[in-house]
C-alpha cells in the first residue's frame, strides 16, 4: 500500500501549479511586476529634491514600494482570491481530495514569495538605473533585508489567509479589502514621509505591520546617518523584527484556526 | 447472492431497531452471526441510519436510511431542494449532522482527525458545476490532481477515458459545458477511487452528450467502482442505476430497482383504443386477452391502439404527489 504524498511535497505541487495559474493571466502578470516601478516613477518625478541627510524622496519612497509590493501581493491578493476561490468551487473541490490545507498555504506563500521576488527585482533594477537608487553594499544589510523580506512574506501571507474569512463574497471582496489597504499604506509612510504625518497617524501605524515593514526596509536603503530622523532617532531593527515576528505568529494562528475551506 | 445478503441485513437491521440494539436482553448471538456474514461478504461500502440535518428548523434530511453495496450504481432520485445534496454532501465529509449514524467506507466522513486524509484518498467527489478561471489546460489539471493521491490513476489514460484526448493540450475555459462536466469526472476518479460520488452530473448537457456521458459512468462500474448518484433526469436514474432511491422533503419515499419502482413491474397495463369517434381505456393484468378480444370486435386495424405500462416517470410523480398531499 503506497502512502500519500507529503504536506511538503503537496505544498511544493501547489505552489508550482499556482504559480503556473497567475503566469496564464498575462495582463496581471505585467501589471504586477511592473505596478511598483510606476509608482516609483511617478513618486519621483512628483517629489524631487532631498528630505534630509542627502536622502532623495526617489531612494526614500523605494523602502514604500517594496513594502507595498509586499502587501499587495500577499495580504491584499490572497484576501480578494481566496473567498473567490471559495466562490467558484475550486476551494472545495480541494477539500475533497486528501490535500491538507497546510500544503494550500504553502502553495500561497510560494507563490507570494515569487512573485515579490519578481517584482521586487524589476523595481531594484528600475531604480538602479532610471532613478539613481544606491544599493546597499554590506552583507549586514542584505541579510536584515531577507529577514525583514522572510518575515513580510510570510506575515503578509498569513494575514491575507487569516483575512479571507473576512468578506462574505468573492465579489464584494475586493470592496472590503482595498480601502484597508489604501489607508493602511497611507498610515504607515508607503506614499509619504512617516515623521511628516499627523501624531496620531503614526501612533496608530506604530500597532501595525506595514510601518515597521517600511523602516525596516529604509534601514536597509537609506544611509544609517539618516536614522536620525526617524521617530526615534535609530533605525530600531530588534523591535521591527520582533513586531513583524509576532504579526507573522498572529496571523499563522488565526488562519489555521478560522479557515474554511466552504461556506456551511 | 447478493441481494440474499441484503435480505439478512435488512430482517436485521429491522429487528435491531425492534430491540433497541444490542440492549440487556436482546438475542445479541442470534445477529452477531449476520453481522460476522455480512461483513466478510464486505458488500456494504456506505451504512446510514436515521440521518437528521436541520438548517434553520427547515428539516432538510428527516430520517434517511441506506445501505449501498459494493459495485453498485445507486441513484438518488428527487425534485430540488428535496435533500438529495445535502445527504450526499454529509456521505461525502463536507457537511456535519445533527444525529444519525453515518459510515462510509467503515469511516465517519464528519470525522476531521486521523484517518480523514486516507478516506478521501479512498474517495472521488464529482461536485455540482465549478467555474474557476481555468487557466491550465486539461492534462496540466489532471496531472496535478493526481499528485494529491496515494494511488493515482495515469492521467494520459484517465483524460483519453473521459473523451478529452483531443483537447488535452487546451485551456480549461476553452471547453465547452459538457467537456468541462467531463474534466470534472476526471478529477473524481483520477485518484482511482472506490467510491465516486457524482452530483447532478449530467445537467445542462445535450442528449448525445449526455448518451456518452453514461458510456462513460458504465465503464467505471466495469472497473468496480462503487457510485452514488444523484439526478433528477428519470432516464439517467433508468439508464445508469441497479437500484433508485426517491427522496422527496426530506425523507425516502422508495428504494427499488427502476424496473420495480412503485411497484412499476406488477402494475396494471393500459390498453386504450378509439371506437365510434372515441378514445376508450381500459387498465388489465391481462393486455393480450383485451387486445385478442378487440380484434375480433374490429375488422382489420384496431383504431388508434396503444398498450403502455406506467413509465418510471409516472411513478416518480405519482410519488412525489403522494408525499406532497400527505404533509399539507
Amino acid at each position: 500500500m503506497k502512502s500519500l504524498p507529503s504536506t511538503w511535497i503537496m505544498g511544493w505541487r501547489r505552489g508550482m501549479i499556482e504559480i503556473r495559474q497567475f503566469t496564464r493571466q498575462k495582463e496581471s502578470v505585467v501589471f504586477t511586476t511592473l505596478f511598483p516601478v510606476i509608482l516609483m516613477a511617478i513618486f519621483g518625478s512628483v517629489f524631487t529634491g532631498e528630505i534630509s541627510h542627502g536622502v532623495k524622496f526617489s531612494q526614500y519612497f523605494l523602502a514604500g514600494m517594496i513594502a507595498s509590493g509586499l502587501i499587495n501581493s500577499g495580504f491584499q491578493q490572497l484576501a480578494i482570491n481566496i473567498p473567490m476561490e471559495r466562490d467558484d468551487g475550486s476551494l472545495k473541490r480541494l477539500r475533497g481530495t486528501p490535500i491538507p490545507a497546510t500544503s494550500y498555504f504553502i502553495g500561497k506563500t510560494i507563490l507570494v514569495f515569487t512573485s515579490i521576488f519578481v517584482q521586487v527585482f524589476f523595481l531594484l533594477i528600475g531604480g538602479v538605473l532610471f532613478f539613481g537608487i544606491h544599493l546597499p553594499t554590506s552583507a549586514h544589510k542584505w541579510l536584515i533585508f531577507a529577514l525583514i523580506m522572510f518575515l513580510g512574506i510570510g506575515g503578509s501571507t498569513a494575514l491575507g489567509v487569516a483575512f479571507s474569512n473576512v468578506p462574505k463574497s468573492g465579489r464584494g471582496a475586493s470592496a472590503v479589502v482595498i480601502p484597508i489597504v489604501i489607508i493602511l499604506q497611507f498610515f504607515s509612510g508607503v506614499f509619504f514621509v512617516f515623521t511628516q504625518l499627523p501624531h496620531w497617524m503614526q501612533q496608530f501605524a506604530s500597532v501595525l505591520p506595514l510601518k515597521w515593514l517600511c523602516q525596516g526596509i529604509r534601514s536597509v536603503f537609506l544611509p544609517d546617518a539618516f536614522a536620525q530622523s526617524e521617530v526615534t532617532h535609530s533605525w530600531e531593527t530588534g523591535r521591527t523584527l520582533l513586531v513583524l515576528s509576532i504579526w507573522l505568529i498572529l496571523g499563522l494562528v488565526i488562519s489555521i484556526r478560522t479557515f474554511k475551506w466552504n461556506r456551511e | 447472492m447478493l441481494h440474499q445478503i441484503r435480505l439478512i441485513r435488512d430482517l436485521h437491521s429491522s429487528a435491531f431497531d425492534l430491540w433497541g440494539g444490542y440492549g440487556e436482553g436482546s438475542p445479541s448471538y442470534l445477529f452477531a452471526f449476520f453481522d460476522s456474514a455480512w461483513q466478510d461478504e464486505d458488500v456494504s461500502v456506505i451504512e446510514v441510519r436515521n440521518l437528521h440535518k436541520t438548517y434553520d428548523r427547515l428539516e432538510a434530511v428527516d430520517g434517511i436510511d441506506l445501505s449501498i453495496d459494493q459495485g453498485e450504481i445507486f441513484a438518488i432520485l428527487g425534485p430540488n431542494g428535496a435533500g438529495k445534496t445535502t445527504t450526499v454532501e454529509i456521505l461525502e465529509g463536507f457537511r456535519t449532522r445533527n444525529s444519525g449514524e453515518v459510515r462510509v467506507l467503515d469511516f465517519d466522513p464528519q470525522f476531521k482527525g486521523k484517518g480523514a486524509r486516507e478516506f478521501r484518498d479512498r474517495i472521488g467527489i464529482v461536485l455540482q458545476s465549478t467555474s474557476d478561471a481555468g487557466d491550465l489546460t486539461v492534462y496540466e489539471t489532471i496531472h496535478h490532481f493526481s499528485g494529491y493521491y496515494s494511488n493515482p490513476r495515469n492521467p494520459l489514460e484517465v483524460v483519453e477515458s473521459i473523451g478529452l484526448g483531443e483537447k488535452k493540450r487546451a485551456l480549461v475555459h476553452t471547453l465547452s459545458g459538457g467537456q468541462r462536466r467531463r474534466l470534472d469526472v476526471g478529477l473524481g476518479i483520477v485518484g482511482n477511487p472506490e467510491l465516486l460520488f457524482l452530483d447532478e452530473p449530467t445537467t445542462g448537457f445535450d442528449p448525445e452528450a449526455r448518451r456518452d456521458f453514461w458510456e462513460l459512468i458504465r465503464g467505471l462500474r466495469e472497473l468496480g467502482t462503487t457510485i452514488v448518484l444523484t439526478t433528477h433526469y428519470l432516464e439517467e436514474a433508468e439508464a445508469l442505476a441497479d437500484r433508485v432511491a426517491v427522496i422527496n422533503r426530506g425523507k425516502i419515499l422508495e428504494i427499488d430497482t427502476p424496473a420495480n419502482l412503485g411497484d412499476r413491474s406488477t402494475s396494471l397495463a393500459r390498453v386504450h383504443w378509439e371506437s365510434a369517434g372515441k378514445m376508450n381505456e381500459q387498465f388489465t393484468d391481462k393486455p393480450t386477452e383485451v387486445v385478442a378480444k378487440l380484434m375480433k370486435e374490429f375488422t382489420g386495424e384496431i383504431p388508434k391502439l396503444a398498450v403502455s405500462r406506467a413509465t418510471l416517470e409516472d411513478v416518480y410523480l405519482q410519488m412525489i404527489n403522494d408525499s406532497d398531499g400527505e404533509s399539507t
